[in-house]
């Protein structure tokens, strides 16, 4: 059996998938981006000047790193959670579950629809980006190690939220309740440094926080927080939800009766 | 070698439905054999396991003498299933479906491509193989189906009703073309609810029904259980009020036709022998009983 043909037919069904519907995936960031630079960079971010501890940078400047993550995170998620939702959905997931594929193949094919729909919509938010200001990238390799291992992260979320969900309400709950709370709360339109102690205390407590720093730190050379703690607590959260997923496919959870 | 060898499957669903009390069941290669029982009888549940669709709670499989608990994926690739409801994005081509299906088998784009070819235009549809799955007909979604279960070449085929809602035409086209498969080594078990579509394809047959296996034999055999047949026998002229032939039940229908019950056990020239049969000008006489039928029926007590 050719495992490397049934991952690349997989992974070349997911992109097209993105390529296929492109109104729905690609556009909608980028005009959310262009409204997010627009109201909160232009007209009200000359307002708010410099972030504490991100002195020499404008608040446009900030910010970018943060929307870029807002835009990984959140397509590459919800990516996969409806790619396989959508597979259980139409039972075209049994074309996949009949064949002999190994469950990490399968695993991986939906993953890789992920990181291109996250890298894809983070290109797509840069190029947004450069119209609203100018920015350099202090380390071009770790910012793109850093946008693979994120949407590696959250396309594993997702495909385990769609392996759960049995309605479309299930897969868009956790992003609605759950992700894009964490996501607006982790430090993407402020430093947390301006926070009281009490909310400084639970904004730590919040995983986006750490990878949203990273992130920062790859892009612009500075963090308020140690960037290594971003970078292990992806890796570990990486390592145990892709052995989860691996584990529920396996056990045929929510695909097999 | 036996295609198929099911040893004391059981199934109990999460709902304690009882799907299968512990059922054997062979299928030896080369076979066309068909697997048939009333619905809920637990047919499907039965391919969803071969097909790893369902999860089994006792017994054993084995797809071509490779156990599935042993290699599953290995077994899985020497089958292919046509599984009753369409399982395919509705929103693909026809032929990236096919394309992706053989892919998933690990089968190369060059070869998965020729086999796309030779399959779209052997079962009438290569032109419509740019056209998204949805704008297709019932039918051509079915012989999509049966495509995609084709394309890895696999040693066993499962057809779960796979010309259910296919207009009569089409169904005929599609037996020659099973036929053609079966001749050239695919063993296939079909279940079907057209009783005279397994007993025009099958060879063997077995009868499931509440979980159990009731029936597991030749169709001849079977067929040969048949108590009685009904004739119908339709005549140019009318047919007297007071027509009687001996050793014989009937039942005058209209001027010109009446029915004829035919113990199995009685010889049909006994029937025509008969010195009123011999009165009579026959123009057309017709077997009335869907023998399979009948004994589906009578096995499955729904009668």
């Amino acid at each position: 059996m050719n495992h490397l043909q049934s991952l690349k037919t997989l992974s070349y069904v997911q992109v097209r998938r993105i390529l296929r519907i492109w109104i729905q995936t690609i556009i909608p960031p980028a005009i959310t981006t262009a409204l997010y630079f627009l109201i909160f960079g232009e007209l009200i971010g000359s307002r708010i000047g410099e972030m504490p501890g991100y002195e020499g940078l404008t608040y446009l400047e900030f910010m970018v790193p943060g929307l870029i993550m807002l835009a990984v995170i959140t397509n590459s998620y919800a990516n996969v959670a409806s790619a396989f939702f959508g597979a259980k959905f139409q039972k075209a997931i049994e074309e996949i579950l009949i064949s002999p594929m190994a469950n990490w193949a399968i695993l991986l094919g939906f993953i890789v629809g992920g990181i291109a729909r996250g890298v894809l919509v983070g290109v797509v938010v840069v190029l947004v980006s450069l119209f609203f200001t100018n920015f350099g990238i202090s380390n071009v390799f770790l910012t793109l190690f850093s946008i693979l291992l994120t949407s590696t992260l959250f396309s594993i979320l997702g495909l385990i939220n769609g392996v759960y969900a049995k309605t479309f309400d299930d897969i868009s709950i956790v992003p609605t309740f759950v992700l894009t709370p964490l996501i607006y709360l982790g430090g993407i339109f402020y430093s947390i440094e301006i926070l009281s102690d009490q909310w400084q205390f639970f904004s730590k407590i919040n995983p986006i926080l750490y990878i949203v720093n990273f992130f920062r730190y790859a892009m612009l050379g500075t963090s308020e927080i140690d960037p290594t703690l971003g970078l292990v607590l992806i890796c570990v959260f990486t390592v145990g939800f892709f052995a989860l997923a691996y584990y529920l496919l396996h056990k045929g959870v929510g695909v097999k009766d | 070698m036996k295609a198929l060898e099911i040893k004391n499957l059981k199934k109990i669903y999460a709902n304690e439905v009882v799907a299968l009390k512990g059922i054997d069941l062979v299928v030896e290669s080369g076979d066309f054999f068909a697997l048939l029982g009333p619905n809920g009888a637990g047919k499907s549940t039965t391919i969803g396991i071969i097909s790893s669709l369902v999860t089994k709670d006792h017994g054993s499989i084995s797809i071509c003498g490779i156990d599935i608990d042993e290699n599953f994926p290995l077994a899985k690739s020497k089958l292919g299933v046509v599984n009753q409801e369409f399982n395919f994005s509705q929103f693909e081509k026809v032929r990236d479906v096919i394309m992706a299906q053989a892919g998933y088998y690990g089968v190369d784009p060059k070869t998965a491509a020729a086999r796309t070819e030779e399959y779209l235009k052997k079962l009438g549809i290569w032109d419509k193989r740019d056209v998204f799955i949805r704008e297709l007909s019932g039918g051509q979604k079915r012989r999509v189906m049966i495509i995609k279960a084709l394309i890895h070449k696999p040693e066993l085929l499962i057809l779960d009703e796979p010309t259910a809602g296919v207009d009569i035409e089409l169904r005929r086209g599609l037996w020659d073309f099973l036929i053609d498969i079966n001749k050239g080594g695919t063993t296939i078990i079909l279940t079907t609810h057209y009783l005279e579509e397994a007993e025009n394809l099958c060879r063997n047959i077995a009868i499931i029904d509440n979980g159990t296996i009731i029936e597991n034999t030749k169709m001849e055999h079977l067929l040969k259980k048949l108590e009685n047949q009904v004739f119908t026998i339709e005549t140019t002229e009318s047919i007297p009020d007071n027509l009687k032939i001996e050793g014989f039940n009937l039942t005058v229908e209209d001027n010109n036709k009446f029915s004829v019950i035919v113990p199995k056990d009685v010889s049909m020239n006994k029937l025509f022998e008969n010195d009123s049969f011999k009165q009579l000008e026959v123009t057309n006489i017709k077997n009335q009983t869907n023998r399979l039928e009948e004994l589906f029926l009578n096995l499955t007590s729904k009668k």
